[in-house]
């Protein structure tokens, strides 16, 4: 079993989770991901890894409580263990040889990011990071962005903290700016990834982003996390989930991801009138 | 004097119109009478060719004559010496093509139903335990094995070399042991339980199985051998990646492999109200099953069971269908559809990027091909559309290749596959390989005879 050593709520729906799972951690890399299940019932997730501790045993995954799975795993307490935990899966993202990368990250997707950006900064680039979230409510790791980036944008769709505006307005005034970046590399919601990817492709800078695609094994057994990348079918668990943003077909991507989105909100439903009902 | 009926003792079974709505088990299992009467149809041949059928050469003679004496604990025993899995090869082996293709009452009317004795002794065990309290354990030998993979190739050769002593550990990726057996064959076909059971008599005789673990990721082989002290390795990591038709709209919604579909019904229990993992809701709807193997009998059978109306599209004729022809009659009382002799070369879709039909062209069939099987050709101009709200590709797999890529000095054949010689061993000293992982999907038989294999040549170099 794989016991929760902290909870953190980060945000009152964006929660850190340090899991020991010392196999996991001793191999674990910027941009690799982990399977979860919660419980015996429970559906298998794919959760990009946050951080590790190889000493400790542990990972620190990041979730944003949006879905069944997701809203079970907020029950559980310091302590309590996941049902199951595998990893460290797919390939790790590629940080070396770079001299200036600009990292985007979109909303939890930051917690993706930010061991992605750490990697650069540890590799000797010099990273500039562009971070956009909803609203001055859910801004996260902003100190720790700061820590390792020598220019950080923070943006909010409402204004209400850092620069209004989305992520791909901050990105282009840094582009314009006349930064000559060798890559730039997008973790986010699959929409932001798509628009990232547009924004970069007139300026011909490499975009990397990180594809987070419906999953079940993540061994590659059962194809369901496959994108179609520069005409070709990719499985995002094996191939990936690392992918040249100009090349996904980001409109296929985003309407597969949509696939179960009613049995989603049906499920959500469910399981939090199921935690109302124990609460009374 | 044996019994000289020319007909094997029908199997019991759920009836189509039943069965095709639930996913408890079709074949439901001889009675002791039906089992001990079959039994008696065995001539106990002097030169029993069905041994020879058999890849993992169960004496089948021997056990048959304790089934028809009444002794039905003898038989088990007989049959697990070189069985570890009876109660899953009972349900799921071609016998047509291997003991029972060679059983001399075969000849002059049907065989002895070989494996629906082996089918029903193991069931009497798992429901009577066994009539001498628990079987010895072995002494350990002090040698350590690893098997990558829980499936039929991994099990085989872990109950094998665990009932000789040695420490041997089993690496899962999923959550499940079991590979195929749990994720890939429906529970109508193959109960669930059944296969933890097996699992757990493994566990009774040392075999320690540890879920959860991607060999090649989590640990790597190298690791495996340098730092925890295997002394060998045995490969049965099973087929890999579903292979598609590259043809357009294949990434649509609503098209899945094969894997996907049962993974989620057979693995993740996506068709019952308690399980949190989606599947697409069937109901009314029609499906298009790509594919003429047992793997496509399995998706088109889970799928009338969700409520859709199924086709099972294939491009050359019923006769060539490759799935066991029991399956296909099974399918076929169930209310399948078979077109056969079509091809699809299109998945249409709808403006929410989900399948609405799929547009197939006719075949026939010309001069046998490499594989001695008559080439599908295309008839120019037949082509229509099959209006279709799913389409499940079941064309086989291509090789993982996470393993090679992390092993060094491992090598694969252009297929992928890894290549190993007569005694199961790699390129790589100490690393053994069998199953899927070597051949490409194959059958549950042939990955446990490869598994049996390798253990026996795991032996033979450990115990120099």
């Amino acid at each position: 079993m794989y016991r929760i050593v902290t909870k953190e709520a980060l945000k009152p729906t964006v929660i850190l989770y340090e899991i020991e799972a010392p196999m996991v951690a001793k191999k674990a890399q910027p941009g690799q991901f982990i399977i979860l299940r919660v419980d015996e019932n429970g559906e298998r997730i794919p959760i990009t890894i946050h951080d590790y501790d190889r000493e400790k045993g542990t990972v620190t995954i990041i979730v944003q409580t949006i879905g069944a799975t997701t809203e079970k795993l907020s029950h559980k307490q310091q302590g309590d263990c996941l049902q199951d935990f595998v990893g460290p899966l797919g390939k790790p993202t590629e940080t070396e040889g770079k001299k200036k990368v600009c990292v985007v990250g979109g909303g939890v997707g930051c917690a993706i990011a930010y061991p992605v950006l750490k990697k650069f900064h540890d590799c000797g680039a010099e990273v500039h990071a562009v971070v956009g979230f909803k609203n001055k409510d859910v801004v996260i790791l902003e100190e720790k962005f700061k820590a390792v980036s020598s220019v950080l944008k923070v943006c909010t769709d409402d204004g209400s903290y850092g620069q209004k505006g989305l992520v791909t307005e901050a990105l282009k005034e840094l582009l314009d700016a006349g930064h000559q970046y060798d890559e730039i590399f997008a973790i986010g919601p699959m929409v932001m990834m798509k628009f990232v990817s547009k924004t970069t492709e007139p300026y011909g800078v490499p975009t990397t982003v990180s594809m987070s695609p419906i999953m079940i094994d993540g061994t590659g057994m059962c194809g369901g996390c496959r994108l179609t990348v520069g005409g070709e079918t990719k499985f995002a668990c094996v191939d990936g989930p690392d992918f040249d943003g100009h090349k996904v077909d980001w409109d296929l991507a985003v309407k597969r991801n949509q696939m179960y989105a009613e049995f989603e909100k049906h499920k959500h439903e469910e399981v939090c009138n199921l935690f109302r009902q124990e609460v009374k | 004097m044996a019994n000289m009926r020319l007909d094997k003792n029908p199997m019991p079974a759920q009836d189509p119109n039943v069965r095709n709505k639930n996913f408890d088990e079709v074949a439901l299992g001889y009675t002791e009478e039906m089992a001990i009467d079959e039994a008696k149809r065995c001539l106990n041949c002097k030169n029993p060719k069905c041994v020879s059928g058999c890849p993992v050469n169960v004496r089948i003679p021997e056990f048959i004559t304790r089934v028809a004496e009444g002794d039905f604990d003898g038989a088990f025993e007989i049959i697990t010496s070189t069985n570890s899995l009876p109660a899953i090869c009972g349900r799921v082996c071609p016998q047509e093509n291997q003991c029972e293709g060679q059983c001399i009452r075969g000849i002059k009317g049907e065989s002895v139903g070989i494996g629906r004795l082996e089918r029903f002794v193991a069931d009497y065990h798992n429901a009577h335990g066994h009539k001498d309290g628990a079987p010895a354990r072995p002494e350990p030998n002090g040698h350590k094995v690893a098997i990558v993979g829980s499936g039929p190739a991994g099990l085989t050769c872990a109950g094998d070399l665990a009932r000789k002593g040695y420490d041997v550990t089993v690496y899962e990726a999923l959550h499940l042991a079991g590979g195929v057996l749990v994720y890939g064959i429906p529970e109508f076909r193959l109960p669930k339980a059944i296969v933890q059971k097996e699992v757990k008599r493994l566990e009774y005789f040392g075999v320690k199985v540890v879920t959860n673990t991607v060999v090649g990721r989590t640990i790597t082989i190298d690791e495996l051998m340098e730092e925890e002290g295997y002394e060998a390795v045995f490969v049965g990591s099973g087929a890999g990646l579903p292979m598609f038709m590259n043809i357009p709209g294949e990434n649509l919604k609503g098209v899945f492999s094969a894997n996907e579909f049962l993974t989620r019904i057979n693995l993740m229990k996506a068709y019952r109200e308690d399980s949190d993992t989606p599947i697409m809701d069937l109901k009314g709807k029609k499906v298009a099953v790509v594919g003429g193997g047992n793997v496509a009998m399995d998706a088109a059978r889970c799928s009338k069971r969700l409520g859709a109306e199924v086709w099972v599209v294939y491009r050359r004729g019923m006769e060539e269908l490759p799935a066991r022809h029991e399956e296909v009659e099974h399918a076929i009382e169930e209310g399948i559809i078979f077109k056969t002799l079509n091809n699809p070369i299109q998945i249409n879709g709808d403006e929410n990027g989900a399948v609405s039909s799929m547009t197939c062209i006719e075949m026939e069939l010309g001069e046998p091909d490499a594989s001695g099987r008559r080439r599908p050709i295309e008839k120019v101009g037949s082509e229509f559309d099959l209006p279709v709200d799913a389409v499940i590709m079941s064309l086989g797999t291509n090789p993982n290749p996470l393993i090679k890529s992390t092993t060094k000095g491992l090598e694969v054949n252009k297929k992928g596959g890894i290549i190993v010689n007569e005694d199961g061993l790699t390129s790589r000293a100490g690393v053994y390989a069998g199953g899927d992982a070597v051949t490409g999907a194959a059958t549950v038989i042939l990955a446990m005879g490869a598994g049996k294999l390798a253990a026996k040549s795991i032996d033979e170099a450990l115990s120099k």
